[in-house]
């Protein structure tokens, strides 16, 4: 090949072999700082299981623990509570929790290991606010329930969400167990059953 | 001088870039005060950058520390008050000027041939800027900067699949937590600011590229004199420079109002739930955004699916980018268009304001109905478009824009 000849072969396979390399050197060191936007270590390590002592909690109460950064209630139902729930059904959207979150020993009709007490994380299945715990029943929630001001999602004191209502599924129910009569262990459920 | 002035000139086009964006810029000799939006814009972005320089000097970007920094801010730093206040009413007034700025571009047509560029890099700066105030309003660490930083991010949860893994990458935590509120102060005060700076040089380079449009959306470049500077033209300096000096002082007045007398706006620029730490177990009754980002936030609302409801609020904004293309009017100014461009415009200005007011309140019933009436409206302004403007009686232009003395 004569030295004043253009090469454009060569010349078109070295702007590809470059541009081929830069943009994969490229995503390569975008890589690290990307990932580096994860929950670190730590972070990931502040999850570890709280326990809550239900002794002084009153028939058809709620309490709060706080359990990795979210609210977690505790509601203590009366028996009027319990009967009322069977009645929700036709105004639900998964009467029978088939699409929402639960460990499947509380995929049950009260949606709870002993069905006194419900346990749930207290932030809408919509948009992450916390619904008010709204015990006595009313106009728009018949049987009592949770109501979420931000977007008026609504929730039965299962913690079942309504139709029409923007939230999608009901509220979470997190890993629990019972380590005593009247201790409760979030977020670890080891052994625990139906 | 002239000395040193060569010398410079020799090595950076210094007067070069001052007789093109500057003195001998040619605009439109019938600008009104609609065509003061965009240097007021600029007058308050570089409030914004000063003040926060700031107010950085003594916040702590800590989720133990931030509420009480800023309350420091508010007592203890000499001025600390009046540093912050600007900062806040800078933000609300900051949209307050964007949107008139739009508005304007939606009156003339200014985002219209040959100008679609200019609008479009102005939608991308709106984006960031929306980003900007998001990320900024979680740093006092309030109940409403809480809780509304976890909704907002939330709304990622909507995408299938890949969502919830994105709301983890965004927080950086499994909630809203320090690490969320220390990655956004660094999103707030340098990533995004500098993204802005750039945009706005992009924004206004492109402008000077096609020149002002004007009240009449007549091409003044099309009717030249002999020395080929536009007839109806007058140069940005001094005559602009010195009519947007007035009224940006006009401007400053109603800013130190503000600033000295109601400087929470009535909640509006500083919710009083924000007045509160924020609070990670207990939601406030009731929670709203800012006013500015309120017309989306009812579309948000209005709709009773959590993915459907978010996507059609991003398509609220999103379908401003495609305005160049869904007017199919051949006038640009609404001095010239027909009766249903001018019903069109005015019914989407009370859609937007009465959305606005919707996603300020309590969802009721009414309130919901009402909402997805005015979202109906809201789309139906650019999803018909194209129809009404190719059907509208437009009038003729004239050759010279109109200028009464």
């Amino acid at each position: 090949m004569s030295d004043d000849k253009v090469d454009t072969g060569r010349r078109h396979f070295l702007s590809v072999a470059t541009t081929v390399t830069g943009v994969i050197g490229a995503a390569a060191a975008a890589t690290p700082f990307i990932l580096s936007l994860k929950p670190s270590a730590r972070t990931q390590a502040l999850g570890a299981p709280v326990e809550a002592d239900i002794s002084k909690l009153e028939v058809g109460a709620r309490m709060i623990v706080e359990w990795r950064g979210k609210p977690v209630w505790i509601i203590r139902r009366s028996p009027e509570m319990l009967k009322a729930l069977p009645a929700m059904d036709k105004y639900l959207r998964d009467p029978g929790s088939e699409e929402s979150d639960q460990p499947s020993y509380a995929q049950n009709a009260d949606r709870a290991i002993n069905s006194e007490f419900l346990v749930l994380i207290g932030v809408c299945t919509h948009l992450g606010c916390s619904p008010e715990f709204r015990p006595v029943p009313e106009a728009e929630l018949s049987g009592g329930g949770f109501l979420c001001a931000c977007h008026g999602s609504k929730f039965d004191l299962s913690g079942r969400v309504y139709k029409g209502v923007p939230a999608p599924k009901n509220l979470p129910v997190p890993a629990y167990r019972f380590i005593g009569p009247n201790n409760i262990l979030i977020g670890d459920d080891t052994g625990a059953s139906a | 001088m002239s000395g040193l002035n060569t010398w410079i000139n020799k090595r950076f086009p210094l007067d070069k870039m001052m007789k093109e964006h500057v003195t001998e810029y040619y605009a439109s000799k019938n600008l009104n005060i609609w065509y003061a939006f965009g240097v007021l814009a600029l007058v308050l972005f570089v409030n914004q950058i000063v003040t926060g320089i700031f107010l950085t000097m003594n916040y702590k970007p800590s989720a133990a520390e931030a509420f009480a920094s800023v309350e420091y801010i508010m007592r203890d730093v000499e001025w600390g008050w009046l540093i912050r206040y600007m900062h806040s009413t800078g933000a609300s007034l900051f949209f307050v000027v964007i949107y008139l700025h739009m508005f304007r571009a939606m009156m003339y047509g200014s985002y219209k041939a040959p100008r679609e560029l200019v609008w479009i890099v102005g939608m991308v700066i709106y984006l960031v800027l929306m980003a900007e105030a998001f990320f900024g309003y979680l740093l006092p660490w309030g109940q409403m900067s809480y809780w509304g930083a976890n909704v907002i991010t939330e709304l990622f949860g909507a995408i299938p699949v890949i969502g919830s893994d994105i709301v983890e990458l965004v927080r950086g935590d499994f909630v809203i937590s320090d690490v969320t509120l220390n990655r956004f102060f660094a999103f707030h005060v340098i990533a995004l600011p500098l993204v802005l700076a750039l945009l706005v040089v992009v924004h206004i380079l492109a402008l000077h590229e096609v020149g002002s449009n004007n009240p009449d959306g007549i091409e003044i470049k099309e009717n030249k004199d002999a020395n080929g500077n536009p007839v109806d033209g007058i140069t940005f300096s001094p005559y602009f420079t010195s009519k947007d000096a007035v009224i940006t002082i006009g401007f400053l007045i109603i800013f130190a109002a503000i600033i000295f007398f109601a400087p929470t706006f009535g909640g509006l620029f500083l919710e009083p739930a924000n007045f509160e730490p924020a609070n990670n177990l207990k939601t406030p009754e009731h929670i709203a955004p800012v006013w500015y980002f309120t017309p989306f936030y009812a579309i948000l609302r209005a709709v009773p699916s959590k993915g459907l409801g978010a996507l059609l609020m991003g398509l609220a904004i999103l379908v401003l980018f495609f305005l160049p293309w869904l007017d199919k009017a051949q006038v640009k100014s609404v001095k010239y268009r027909g009766y249903y461009y001018k019903g069109a415009l005015a019914l989407f200005v009370i859609s937007f304001v009465v959305l606005g007011y919707l996603g300020l309140q309590t969802p009721t019933p009414v309130g919901t109905l009402m909402s997805r009436i005015f979202s109906v409206i809201y789309f139906a302004f650019f999803l018909l478009m194209p129809i009404y403007t190719k059907l509208d009686k437009n009038k003729p232009v004239p050759e010279r824009v109109t200028f009464e003395h």
